[in-house]
């Protein structure tokens, strides 16, 4: 059976949930193979393992930390060269969707990218995958497949569930030249983001999320988050009147978001609002203003003062979990 | 510093956007369109960095006939000149062969085509607001051969050098590069100007160039639907969301409500 490689989504060894995801995914392809960039890679055996992976490279070069995503396109397409895998699966965020892109260009191959589903596929994808995307704001659902190449796909977090399928994780180190011209792009400087405690913004099952109604204060919105697990999002109005960072947008030009349960708070539901968390399963608002579009795309809107009714709910919420 | 911003004409976000039944491409012309918000910031990074210092802004877009919309916009926000091209071959073309048309494009510009001078920058916006893939500005990195400064918070120019503030999902990073190099923004990069009635006037006389893929040396079968690297097999669109229930909260029952409703799907 053929590898699929999956690029390891992690911090500092630390595995993210969505390559638990890709991995599930590739093996509904073929052979699972991961690929691990930096040198932790002992700390991440064991959760590449127990989804699968049989093998995994390990990429341990200085140019990969010090420049921007150009060593790791070269590096990913060496190992394209060596492995000849039936497909590639990159997880869906800025960078890997760059590295997916310098990726096709050098070998040549098609690109999909922000796939929701991933498979076999049949006849009509010409023996290889399959792949669902959600498009036009979640609008439409398209399928599609590469027609030349290695199959490149970039996919969405929450994309599958992780099964555990155990795998040898054979860790096999793998020595990449990087061209100057990769050397383009210095980091200079990087500062990682302060840990909140919450989940993660695109792999939380429930998100609840803040807008103008807020009015800056997000406690409400951060004190039921946390009584329900969530994450907290924010609306584009929120995040340019300053009142939340950036990085937790959801929307059109934030983040897209697909949680088993979106609520929002204080978000009136503008397109560029919409196109970020259309497709979550079940919505639920809490908006003063009867007239918010955001009413029309609920499961359960209430009519009120999110000052009000959200602080009601966190303390409902604790009496019923006893 | 010579710039060359690349933009994108889109089908209008807030109108019903579909699919031809006929190829499954993106309906671009029963749909009113629009130049891409997100390629405004874009301009505007351009347009600062001519300001604060020396050089043009040339635009450049690949699309059909009314794609020139685009580069008029840009245009009536100041930037100097104009590049279109179009050619019916390359309608259905993908990511792949849309960057395949603009790298071709800026190399006849930076090699003393006759559309500006030799560019330093070559600017785009973080994403399409129709494809949404993010994947064009790090294409165009590669073909070209030149450093990619992307995603872009911040921008500073010293020199030929360029630092950014990338604010990725992990970390916040500073990132270097010298010219000539790819840009990409976001829209938190800056704000975009509208174009004044004066813009508006001065746009009418602005050079224009609208060139075929043979004034590029690219041949009709590299690009297209049918030279595509991928295939859309199906479209569907989906079912609109059922109405939900709506309570008002009345002396204080909305959240009792909100949590009864919690507890039935068993999120709590």
């Amino acid at each position: 059976m053929a590898e699929v490689l999956v690029l390891v989504d992690h911090v500092g060894g630390s595995v993210k949930k969505t390559t638990a995801e890709l991995l599930t995914l590739a093996g509904r392809l073929g052979e699972p193979s991961a690929v691990f960039f930096g040198s932790e890679v002992e700390q991440a055996k064991e959760a590449l393992a127990k989804y699968g992976a049989q093998k995994v490279y390990v990429v341990d070069d200085p140019a990969i930390e010090e420049y921007l995503v150009a060593p790791k396109a070269e590096a990913t397409a060496q190992l394209v060269e060596k492995a000849q895998p039936a497909a590639v699966l990159i997880p869906s965020y800025a960078e890997g969707k760059e590295l997916a892109a310098r990726l096709a260009i050098k070998l040549g191959s098609g690109l999909i990218t922000d796939a929701v589903d991933v498979t076999s596929g049949d006849g009509a994808a010409g023996g290889g995958p399959q792949t669902t995307q959600s498009v036009f704001a979640g609008n439409y659902t398209v399928k599609a497949h590469v027609t030349k190449g290695t199959p490149i796909i970039t996919v969405k977090p929450n994309s599958a569930t992780p099964e555990p399928a155990q795998g040898a994780a054979e860790v096999e180190n793998v020595e990449i030249s990087v061209s100057e011209a990769a050397k383009g792009a210095r980091i200079t400087a990087s500062e990682e983001r302060k840990q909140t405690g919450r989940p993660e913004l695109t792999e939380a099952a429930i998100v609840v999320s803040g807008g103008r109604g807020t009015g800056g204060n997000f406690e409400p919105v951060e004190a039921f988050a946390d009584v329900l697990g969530a994450a907290v999002g924010a609306s584009r109005a929120a995040v340019d009147s300053g009142w939340y960072p950036h990085s937790y947008q959801v929307g059109q030009t934030g983040k897209t978001v697909s949680p088993q349960l979106y609520v929002a708070a204080g978000i009136s539901g503008a397109i560029q609002h919409r196109a970020g968390m259309q497709t979550s399963k079940t919505i639920v608002a809490i908006n003063k203003d009867e007239e918010a579009p955001i009413f029309e795309m609920v499961d359960f809107g209430v009519v009120g003062d999110l000052h009000k009714v959200l602080p009601a709910a966190t303390e409902g919420v604790t009496k019923h979990k006893g | 510093m010579n710039i060359v911003v690349c933009v994108k004409h889109v089908p209008d976000a807030t109108a019903d956007r579909t699919f031809n039944d006929s190829d499954s491409t993106v309906d671009r012309v029963g749909v009113d369109g629009l130049l891409s918000e997100l390629d405004e910031n874009a301009i505007e990074e351009a347009l600062k960095i001519v300001e604060a210092g020396e050089g043009e802004v040339t635009v450049l877009t690949v699309g059909p006939d009314q794609a020139v919309d685009a580069v008029r916009k840009a245009l009536q926000m100041g930037a100097h000149r104009g590049v279109h091209v179009s050619d019916e071959a390359i309608h259905g073309s993908d990511a792949v062969g849309t960057s395949l048309v603009l790298a071709k494009a800026l190399e006849k510009i930076r090699d003393g085509g006759d559309a500006g001078a030799a560019w330093d920058l070559v600017v785009c916006g973080m994403a399409s607001t129709d494809g949404s893939m993010s994947v064009v500005p790090a294409m165009l990195a590669e073909r070209l051969g030149v450093p990619q400064v992307t995603m872009a918070s911040e921008v500073t120019v010293d020199g030929s050098k360029v630092t950014i503030r990338r604010d990725g999902d992990a970390a916040t990073e500073t990132i270097e590069g010298e010219a000539p190099l790819v840009l990409s923004v976001t829209d938190h990069a800056n704000e975009p100007r509208y174009p004044s009635f004066k813009g508006i006037m001065a746009a009418k006389k602005k050079p224009m160039d609208t060139w075929s893929l043979s004034d590029l040396g690219v041949s009709a079968d590299e690009v297209g639907l049918d030279a595509a690297w991928t295939k859309v097999e199906s479209f569907e669109a989906r079912p609109p969301r059922q109405a939900g229930t709506v309570v008002t909260d009345e002396e204080g029952d909305g959240a009792g409500r909100l949590v009864e409703f919690l507890a039935g799907g068993k999120f709590i």
